[in-house]
């Protein structure tokens, strides 16, 4: 039996009288590429919340590299190798964004026994990987869009994650602006690091995911191969509203 | 130590060697009247700054931590006797107690929310000191200065020199939060808390230790005080100005870095002593809102922003 | 000797005081609880009304006739304060939270000090054919000061939530609060909307303004412990609840009688923020959010 990297076990969150999630269970394994696919409101978000620790849920538990974080504040887990992006970007506006990844090197990564240089060094080869080495010492405000997404991508790497959750970094970018942040997670997934894809972009989850899932109204539809979620019926209602 | 670090370190030794000098050489007492209040306007800004321009948690109880400083010397003085030391001591201690009770109550709060809660701490605070009979209730109460410790010939020169001393440890204390992991931290929090949350910073335990260094220099700053005037009352000591005061003088000095503050506490406090003398104390309370709200509005990075950009510009015409 | 009897005169004149709390926090309810303004001079503006309410009885005029002539005046005065707030703090967009806070700060300030310099620091009243009498309800002796201001209140809450609810620009006022983005895409303009909001806010002060100086005598620095009892009720009743306002005003006005008549009138200032804490503390999306 190959253990999870991550299990999230019955896992519910509810808001006032809102269930946003209903048990939902699921074990990725280290190293999948792992897609969460789901209309405008089905609990993709809240879910990725619960796990990096945003929100707490409600009910039921969450293992991330067999230490159970169910009740562990967002920042212990980061710490414990849980990264994530957001959906709208979230940069250190009056920072660098070399001081942006200092931040999550500093503080994600505990006890790192670098030195100033050391740590500046490690991540400008985290830049340089992503493709903004460039931009080191721009201020994060008066970055385009394209380079936010790949800076929020960074910065969560910069904290030497286990688990990258990316959720909609490909939202509002180009043809050739997708391909490329998709080119910079497949890479880091070559090296070893698992990735959970939240896409509204489907023809980019399906090429990226080994496994993907579909949630609608908090609740599983589906979980298999792209192929196998694509041709399912009950992911198209889902997605057609019927 | 860097050179920078060096050279701020002289910097401060010579300042405390004239503030030393001052009190040995010149005669008028007034001189060392008004520098109190403006060396503790320094303190006070300085403090300030450390949560509200590094952390981005405006406090508006600056008021209730100097009245607790002002309070803890009265006790101290009228319960023990204890000398001057012991009650700047003893109140940074219950500042910084105070500054991580108040946290933890409010700074889990958003924006305005821990405002209001630190106004509501003042008046509380006040309320209940006006109820304490022991340190004088609303009426007030009156202290006799202990003799002077040589060298100097005046209690209110040795004052000053001491205050001299705080403002030293303030702006050296904000000086190392600004550059360590710690003020890193804290402007990731200002910024946006929830990126910095997911980035690895202990966002609440960063915010109370702020929160308890801020607390601990605004009490100290105030314990002399009751010394200074030797008397002391509630609505006096816990008034609002000094929470005016701190937040304005920290937002037109500037709050990115730690000579913001010393500079604005500087410029509005000389100004206010020169007012108060010249025309009156409304007219300065007057001038104190009119420049911050001008200079949140139009410059809003400050002395400091003012500064840059004037640089920026030379740099350009001189190539 | 506390009695029950003393009890009941505390309750009813609680509710009266408390539905007068209400109406001078209504104005906070709609510019901080809608529209997420950190409105901290809105006290402020309260006893600006009540000085002008002073003014305006040197002619005669009835003091909540008054309230009605200043509000076109204070519905500017609120247009203008919120137009240089967007322009310099929402449209930025970062930052706001500290800048915003620091500017109406100051502008309390500056009301606070003009209104010093120019009435002085004594307290003042007004004159009014119902100040001074005194009505019994339920065998309890009310001043007739009272009743008057709880009438207005109540009248004033009453238009207040039937405006947002019943009208096209109440429901676009309520709708901006809720989803500023939706309100773009249908077509409306969510500043425009909000800075009417802001004024028909401020214009509300004119009216409570003038409703405080028939209750109590008034100070210049008396918008401080208006800082307590405002945020205090709108916190309570769970942002930009207009029923939740009558109610939380009514439980500080108890709250703060019985506390006057058991232990005196110097623990009074300390009510309103001590419940405004454990609210925040305990429960701060407030009786009624959601």
């Amino acid at each position: 039996m190959s253990a999870a990297l991550l299990r999230v076990d019955k896992v519910s969150k509810r808001f006032g009288g809102f269930t946003a999630l209903q048990d939902i269970s699921v074990d990725i394994r280290p190293g999948e590429r792992f897609g969460l696919i789901g209309p405008n409101g089905s609990g993709k978000t809240t879910l990725i919340n619960c796990i990096s620790g945003a929100l707490t849920s409600d009910g039921g538990s969450i293992v991330f590299d067999g230490h159970d974080v169910t009740r562990l504040p967002a920042y212990k887990r980061t710490r414990r190798g849980i990264a994530r992006s957001f959906q709208v970007p979230r940069p250190f506006r009056t920072m660098t964004v070399l001081e942006n990844l200092l931040v999550a090197i500093d503080f994600g990564v505990e006890s790192h026994g670098l030195s100033g240089d050391q740590a500046t060094a490690e991540v400008m080869a985290i830049l340089e990987k992503i493709g903004l080495a460039d931009k080191a010492r721009v201020s994060s405000g008066q970055l385009s869009q394209v380079e936010l997404r790949k800076m929020e991508l960074a910065r969560a790497m910069a904290a030497r994650p286990k688990l990258l959750i990316s959720d909609e970094a490909m939202a509002g970018l180009a043809g050739a602006e997708i391909d490329e942040v998709l080119d910079v997670l497949l890479k880091l997934n070559g090296e070893g690091i698992t990735v959970i894809m939240i896409e509204h972009i489907m023809q980019a989850v399906m090429r990226f995911s080994e496994r993907v899932m579909c949630l609608d109204a908090g609740r599983i539809v589906c979980e298999g191969t792209p192929a196998q979620v694509m041709d399912d019926k009950r992911v198209q209602e889902a997605y057609l509203g019927a | 130590m860097t050179g920078r670090g060096v050279w701020f370190w002289i910097g401060a030794a010579l300042f405390i060697a004239l503030a030393v000098a001052l009190a040995l050489v010149v005669r008028n007492e007034y001189v060392f009247f008004a520098g109190f209040v403006i060396l503790q306007f320094i303190v006070l800004a300085t403090a300030w700054n450390i949560l509200g321009g590094y952390a981005g948690y405006v406090n508006f109880g600056t008021s209730a931590f100097f009245g607790i400083g002002v309070y803890t010397a009265i006790f101290l003085l009228k319960a023990f006797s204890a000398p001057l030391l012991v009650q700047i001591g003893v109140a940074a201690v219950v500042g910084a107690a105070m500054g991580l009770g108040i946290g933890l109550l409010t700074l889990r709060l958003r924006g305005i929310f821990f405002s209001i809660a630190t106004v509501a701490i003042t008046i509380i605070a006040e309320t209940l000191i006006i109820n304490w009979k022991f340190v004088g209730g609303a009426t007030g109460v009156q202290m006799l200065r202990p003799p002077v410790t040589p060298p100097f010939d005046s209690y209110i020169k040795m004052l000053f020199v001491v205050l001299a001393i705080l403002v030293v440890i303030a702006v050296a204390l904000a000086r190392y939060v600004q550059d360590s992991k710690l003020g890193r931290g804290l402007r990731a929090v200002r910024d946006d808390e929830v990126a910095a949350e997911s980035c690895g910073v202990p966002t609440l335990n960063l915010k109370l230790v702020a929160c308890a260094i801020s607390g601990a220099l605004m009490c100290a700053a105030g314990a002399p005080s009751a010394m200074y005037l030797q008397f002391a009352d509630p609505v006096s000591a816990f008034n609002l100005n000094y929470s005016v005061s701190a937040l304005a003088m920290s937002l037109i000095g500037g709050t990115s870095h730690w000579i913001g503050p010393v500079l604005g506490a500087i410029l509005l406090g000389s100004t206010q002593q020169l007012l108060t003398v010249t025309i009156s104390s409304e007219i300065n309370v007057l001038v104190l809102g009119l420049m911050l709200v001008l200079f949140v509005v139009a410059a809003p990075e400050g002395i400091i922003g003012l500064v840059r950009r004037l640089w920026r510009r030379v740099g350009k015409g001189s190539p | 000797m506390f009695s029950l009897e003393l009890l009941l005169d505390a309750v009813v004149l609680g509710v009266m005081v408390g539905c007068f709390y209400a109406a001078v926090s209504i104005g906070l309810s709609i510019s901080f609880g809608l529209l997420d303004v950190p409105n901290v001079a809105h006290p402020a503006l309260l006893v600006l009304a009540s000085y002008g309410a002073w003014l305006l009885g040197d002619f005669d005029i009835d003091p909540i006739v008054a309230g009605f002539i200043m509000m076109p005046a204070f519905f500017l005065l609120g247009v203008m304060l919120y137009r240089t707030y967007h322009e310099t703090f929402e449209k930025r967009g970062s930052d706001a939270g500290v800048r915003g806070l620091a500017f109406f700060f100051g502008i309390a300030f500056i009301i606070e000090v003009v209104i010093i310099m120019r009435f002085g620091v004594d307290q003042r009243t007004v004159q009014a054919f119902y100040i001074g009498k005194s009505i019994e309800i339920l065998e309890v002796r009310i001043p007739m000061r009272m009743v008057a201001a709880f009438v207005v209140a109540i009248l004033l809450s009453l238009a207040l939530t039937l405006y947002l609810s019943k009208t096209f620009l109440g429901r676009a006022i309520r709708a901006v609060a809720q989803d500023e983005a939706a309100l773009r895409l249908m077509g409306a303009n969510p500043v425009a909307i909000k800075q009417w909001a802001f004024g028909i806010a401020t214009a509300v002060v004119a009216l409570a303004g003038a409703l405080l100086i028939i209750v109590q005598p008034v100070e210049p620095t008396l918008d401080r412990a208006y800082i307590g009892r405002t945020f205090c009720v709108v916190v309570m009743a769970g942002l930009g609840s207009m029923s939740g306002t009558l109610v939380a005003g009514i439980i500080l006005g108890v709250a703060e009688t019985i506390v006057l008549t058991m232990f005196g009138a110097s623990w009074a200032p300390a009510i309103s923020f001590t419940l405004l804490l454990l609210v925040l503390g305990i429960r701060p999306q407030g009786l009624f959010g959601r």
